[in-house]
């Protein structure tokens, strides 16, 4: 996957004294403060569900990318969806620098694995009325942060684009540079992670066995 | 007609609105007598939700001072 055509910044110069889409009176530096204070909580939070501790350098390394490449953005109103990209484009490279194996899992590394159909076959709280929504139920924040953390980058960044920050495949594919095929095809293998890494998470972590007690 | 497995499969991409008319046609047929896979939906339904509910991030007070400061610097050069 390539990277990096929506990363602004590397070959840039400092122009936001000049630069930048223009609104009023404001100058480039007070439009593109605005734009980022504005934006912050939603880059920290996208950036924790992608890259979680290193959240914050990768936020700050956006920054600083965005603000070299602020001239370059024409209309105001395409500013949130710009400092995303370079956002994404940041943490999908320090996922890629921290990544210690080949990314691309085979299909059939999770088959046809089904959670609902693993959770009634194995039937882990047998005196529960609602089987499927009491394993869940045993999942904390930090827990679901853990099993998504597992996930390689290459599953992971589109699945929380897509089912956390609410972002269309579509937005994904142009967020990511792949085609929308590639985009699909990682969606559909991670979701089945997810589901796998979900069951192999409570079983390795003793939530089945708390909440049979 | 679709088997089980082939349903399964679709799950998502149907609750995504992404399968073709015909695919969707296939599909909602096997769940018109698959009671297995109509919990497979419910189940997929409730597990989106739960992966966006449970994963929410406040910016911490400490975070936003530090990130700020940095723009202040950014402003300052």
């Amino acid at each position: 996957m390539r990277g990096g055509r929506n990363n602004a910044g590397a070959t840039s110069v400092f122009q936001c004294g000049d630069a930048g889409p223009s609104d009023g009176a404001q100058t480039a530096d007070e439009r593109f403060r605005l734009l980022a204070e504005e934006q912050l909580p939603r880059l920290y939070t996208i950036a924790r569900r992608l890259i979680g501790d290193e959240a914050e350098d990768a936020v700050q390394d956006a920054l600083l990318k965005a603000y070299r490449g602020f001239g370059r953005l024409q209309h105001a109103s395409a500013g949130p969806a710009w400092l995303t990209s370079i956002l994404v484009n940041v943490c999908r490279d320090r996922g890629r620098a921290r990544a210690r194996a080949p990314e691309e899992v085979s299909i059939d590394v999770v088959g046809e694995f089904s959670l609902y159909r693993k959770i009634a076959d194995e039937d882990p709280f047998p005196y529960s009325d609602s089987l499927h929504l009491d394993f869940l139920a045993q999942f904390g924040p930090e827990d679901v942060r853990a099993v998504l953390a597992r996930l390689p980058e290459l599953y992971r960044v589109p699945l929380v684009l897509v089912y956390v920050d609410g972002f269309a495949t579509k937005e994904v594919a142009r967020l990511l540079d792949a085609p929308l095929g590639t985009v699909l095809a990682r969606l559909h293998r991670g979701r089945k992670l997810f589901e796998h890494e979900l069951w192999d998470y409570a079983e390795t972590n003793g939530l089945l066995l708390e909440a049979a007690r | 007609m679709i088997t089980c497995a082939e349903a399964v499969e679709q799950l998502w991409a149907y609750l995504d609105g992404a399968l073709t008319a015909e695919d969707k046609e296939a599909l909602e047929e096997h769940l018109g007598f698959c009671r297995v896979c109509c919990g497979e939906v419910e189940f997929a339904k409730e597990l989106r939700g739960f992966l966006a509910r449970s994963v929410s991030e406040d910016l911490p007070d400490d975070v936003r001072a530090r990130l700020m400061s940095t723009l202040d610097e950014l402003g300052a050069a």
